[in-house]
Order: C-alpha cells, then sequence, then structure tokens
C-alpha cells in the first residue's frame, strides 16, 4: 500500500525496526526528558510519562537548545535511547545529535508524519531510501 | 559536498585524525541538510556542560586530547559557555565530588585541544561581538540569536560537537543562516507593547517564539518603540529561542538588516499581533504557587548592569530562602571590585560564575537542597525547568528579591 510509505528530504544513519511513539508535538532532549529513567518529564508535553526507549518516535520539529547534541550520544552510550527520530522538521542540533550519536534520523514529508503514522505501529525507517514504512 | 584542497587533505588526515574526524562529522551534518560546501569561520563557541556530556561524552573528548601533540589544536578562537558547576559553590548545590571530578576531566580535554575556558554565555557583551556578516559556529542559542540578529553575524545552532569541529577545521558546513536567502523573514510580528522589564522582554520573546515555532522560521517584529538595551535583547532573543528554537529575528529600523521592513519581508507576509494581554497570560500560566523554595538569576548570565540592579534591591534586605545571581567570570572581577558582590550577599544571597543553573545537574540539585518552587526573572529558565521537576515562575526582578525576603511570590 503506497500511502504506508512516506518519503523524507533529509536522512541520516541506518535501517532500524520498531515501534512508533507519535505525537504533534516538540522535542529537546534537555527541555523533555528524564533521561535516567527514558520518560518524557516535562509535565506539558503530550507524551509525559511515557518511555522513549527502543521507540521510534515520531514527533513535530524539534525545540529548546543545544544540549541535544551531546545528549543522544550519552543516552546511547547507556541504551536509554530513542532507536530513531523521524520528524516533519528538525533543527541542527538534533541532526549534530543524531549524527555524534549514530541515531538514525528522517525529517521533511510532503505530510504531516504525525498524523500519518498511527501511534504504537511497527514502522521500518531507512535513511538510504529516504522512508519510513509501516509494517504492522 | 564540494571540497577545497585543503580540506580534502583533511579529510584524508594529512593534519591528523583529530581533524579528519571534526571535519567527516561536518560533512555528515552538512550533506544532511543540502550544503554545497564548507564556509570559513572567525570563532567558535562551544556549549558543554557535563551534564550534558555524560561519562560518554567526557571520554569522547579525552580520546581527541590524548592524540599527538600538534594534531589536535583548535584554528581558531573557540570559547566555551557556562560549566556545569562554579566549584567554590558547589556545596551550596547539593553538587557531588563525581560531578566535579567529572568537569575537572573535561576542562584538562578542552585545555588540552586549545580551547579557551571562558565559560560564558554572554561572549556578545564580555569578550568579543562578532561584526555584520561575519561567520561563525556558535553554541548556545541565546548566543546565536543575539549574534545574528542585533550583530548581523552568521551562525547556525552549532552544538559542543559542531562547535568544536569548527574549531578544528575552521570551518563550517554552509546552510541555512550562513546563506542569504534564508535570514529573510518568514512572518511579520506587530507588537501592540513595548516592554521594559527583562522579564516582559524575555515574555514577549517566549510568545513569539511559540508563534514562530521552529528554526527555520524568522520573524521581523514592528511595533517596538524606542532603542532597546543589550540586557533587554539578550532576554528577548534567548527566550525566543528557548520557546521556539528560533536563531534569528529582524527588528524593523532597530536590527541591521532590516532597516525597513521590505529589505528581509516579501509584501505579503502572513501577519500577526502581539499584545500586553499576551505576554501577561504567559507569565501567569506559569504562577503555580505563592510560595517559594529558591530564587534564581541566570539564563542568561547577568551583566554587569543586571548585578548593579540586584545589588540595589538587596540594600537593607534579609533573604528566607535561599538567592542565586549566576555571572560570568568576566563579570564577576568586577562585580566583586565595584561591591556588589558584597551588597548582595550582605542580604543572604549568593552570585556564582561561569556555571547557568539549567546546565548544572539541575534536577540533582532539586533533589538535593528540596528546591521545587523556583521563582526568575528569566523567560528562558521557566521554559527549560519544567521537564526537570521544578515549578518555576516568572516575576520581576524586584518581585523575585521581594519573594527571597518573604518566601512568597505576589501573583503578576
Amino acid at each position: 500500500m503506497s500511502n504506508r510509505i512516506f518519503r523524507a528530504r533529509h536522512a541520516m544513519g541506518s535501517t532500524v525496526r520498531g515501534p512508533a511513539l507519535v505525537a504533534d508535538d516538540g522535542f529537546s532532549a534537555r527541555y523533555d526528558l528524564d533521561r535516567i529513567n527514558g520518560v518524557f518529564s516535562r509535565p506539558s508535553h503530550k507524551l509525559a510519562g511515557q518511555s522513549y526507549v527502543g521507540k521510534i518516535l515520531v514527533l513535530d520539529t524539534a525545540k529548546g537548545g543545544v544540549a541535544t547534541a551531546w545528549m543522544l550520544h550519552e543516552m546511547k552510550s547507556r541504551g536509554i535511547v530513542p532507536l530513531a527520530l523521524v520528524f516533519n522538521s528538525v533543527n541542527p542540533i538534533l541532526a549534530q545529535g543524531a549524527a555524534l550519536g549514530d541515531v538514525s534520523m528522517l525529517a521533511g514529508f510532503d505530510e504531516d508524519i504525525t498524523a500519518a503514522i498511527p501511534n504504537g505501529a511497527e514502522v521500518e525507517v531507512n535513511p538510504q531510501m529516504g522512508v519510513i514504512t509501516v509494517v504492522g | 559536498m564540494n571540497l577545497d584542497d585543503e580540506e580534502k587533505d583533511i579529510l584524508a588526515g594529512k593534519a591528523g585524525p583529530v581533524p579528519q574526524q571534526a571535519l567527516r562529522h561536518q560533512i555528515k551534518v552538512g550533506e544532511f541538510f543540502g550544503a554545497e560546501d564548507l564556509v570559513p569561520v572567525t570563532q567558535a563557541h562551544l556549549m558543554a556542560d557535563t551534564e550534558s556530556l555524560g561519562e560518554a561524552g567526557v571520554r569522547w573528548l579525552e580520546g581527541l586530547a590524548a592524540t599527538t601533540a600538534g594534531q589536535r589544536r583548535v584554528r581558531i578562537s573557540t570559547i566555551t559557555d557556562p560549566r556545569g558547576t562554579d566549584f567554590a559553590k558547589a556545596d551550596l548545590l547539593g553538587q557531588t565530588s563525581a560531578m566535579l571530578d567529572l568537569e575537572r576531566r573535561a576542562i584538562v580535554a578542552f585545555e588540552a585541544l586549545g580551547v579557551a575556558m571562558t565559560n560564558t554565555c554572554i561572549n556578545y557583551q564580555t569578550i568579543q561581538a562578532p561584526t555584520r556578516n561575519e561567520h561563525v559556529a556558535f553554541g548556545d542559542t541565546g548566543v546565536v540569536i543575539y549574534s545574528n540578529s542585533v550583530c548581523g553575524a552568521r551562525s547556525n545552532f552549532e552544538g559542543g560537537p559542531s562547535a568544536l569541529a569548527a574549531g578544528l577545521t575552521g570551518r563550517t558546513p554552509r546552510y541555512g543562516f550562513h546563506l542569504a536567502e534564508k535570514r529573510r523573514a518568514t512572518l511579520r510580528i506587530q507588537v501592540a507593547f513595548t516592554p521594559t522589564s527583562l522579564n516582559d522582554w524575555g515574555a514577549l520573546g517566549g510568545v513569539i517564539g511559540r508563534i514562530a515555532g521552529n528554526y527555520w522560521s524568522v520573524p521581523v517584529i514592528e511595533g517596538i518603540e524606542g532603542a532597546p538595551k543589550s540586557d533587554q535583547l539578550k532576554h528577548f532573543g534567548a527566550s525566543m529561542a528557548s520557546f521556539g528554537s528560533i536563531a534569528l529575528f529582524h527588528l524593523v529600523g532597530l536590527t541591521p538588516e532590516a532597516g525597513q521592513l521590505s529589505d528581509v519581508a516579501a509584501t505579503d507576509l502572513p501577519s500577526q499581533r502581539v499584545t500586553k494581554a499576551d505576554i501577561e497570560q504567559l507569565q501567569r500560566s506559569y504562577h503555580s504557587d505563592e510560595g517559594v523554595d529558591v530564587v534564581v538569576f541566570s539564563a542568561p548570565q547577568l551583566s554587569l548592569y543586571e548585578l548593579s540592579d540586584l545589588a540595589g534591591l538587596c540594600d537593607g534586605r534579609r533573604f528566607t530562602v535561599p538567592m542565586l545571581a549566576v555571572t560570568s567570570p568576566q563579570v564577576k572581577p568586577d562585580a566583586d571590585r565595584m561591591g556588589y558582590t558584597a551588597r548582595i550577599e550582605a542580604a543572604g544571597g549568593n552570585v556564582l560564575s561561569g556555571m547557568c543553573f539549567y546546565q548544572s545537574y539541575a534536577r540533582e540539585i532539586s533533589e538535593a537542597r528540596g528546591w521545587k518552587r523556583l521563582a526568575t526573572n528569566s523567560a528562558k529558565l521557566v521554559n527549560i525547568l519544567g521537564g526537570y521537576g521544578y515549578r518555576p515562575m516568572l516575576a520581576s526582578m524586584e518581585a523575585c528579591v521581594d519573594a527571597a525576603v518573604s518566601g512568597r511570590l505576589a501573583r503578576p
């Protein structure tokens, strides 16, 4: 089904597969996460209280400051990290953090990716092809 | 990406493994954003507090620093954002020896790489402001938005790894705000109220940041009366960058690229009005309690003028809850010399330097000291600290000082 494959204009990293954690909200590792326990901790975030570990995060855009550029690397070293980041748009910090932390990333879609991917769906992120596919 | 001969040599490892690794990182990021080449930069500003770095980040830095001398030094002036502590005040913050040890290791590594430990997020006030069209690689979003907007310099948000890479190669990928076409306004904001207090300027920046919404948005703002001061635009920009991830704004008739609206904006740009009520609503939305556990002035670090104002408000007062004022290592000696530090401390306050509150293990500080309800005049700080378990509240410097005395914060 063609409507289950979504093409990104920007891509980085290697192919991963896992459950999607989806919200129409922003993302900053410093502002939004309890990085020790692996959950969204900002009370006003739409994913507050939910674990991001091993999830493919599907969100709207990058927020906040520059700390995420280091934090993804630190989170990856402890295995308390999202499997991939799939955003409508990202800022340089998120891309720099994904590059250092070796976290797969897609950004820039023709549709609102947070509306297109069902929360909890099994998805595959393929940066070489620049696509995210709903597989289950 | 198109590389010149020197860049090809760096990529081939002829300058050693550290610049080679740095350039590989830059190419990865540059290709992600479609950069055609690299642009030479004159300064780098590096955010690398140890809470962000963690053990993994410090080990990574130590790996670079262990490289053969002569192959690991930065090529351009490379300075640091605030550290994760003020070693002289670590007990006050409840920081552990493990945190301080990690901090010391990071400093040793940075110094081996030739990085100057300026430890400031107000380098445009204290070290050297960039000039119009100067391409730089700055970290700390408040530094970038001020440098781009008020100085007319050209920088993207450069996180620690990328700012360090720029220091090591003397270049950065040419995309985003290095390109003239990306600096044109994408939305028009008409402001019906010109703030005076720093918290109101910060709240206005927050409102505009929320409207603008993402990094690639460039608001052009009309209606500001008079000429804002550097500290006012510091809070305005830092908050806009924090709430919206915004890296560039224009103030018509005030900032260097927007002598008039048509210099930066198309005639049909969508427009939105921001009123005093919007600014008040943002501040009221954070007022969750009347009690206060701690008062913090930080984010960005305070200028000498802010410390002077604060000292004036502290005269004759006696604080019943902890009050922290955080400044840069460049400003602190002057504040000491002018007697501002002594006047703040006579009231029971504390002046810290070289750190910033939210970059210093804020969650652990809260747990160690029992600080939850925090009053500040920094809109940026209230935006950040909710995720760290605080109930931050935004008020004027005067109201915050009153709260340090009474333990209660008047409703805005």
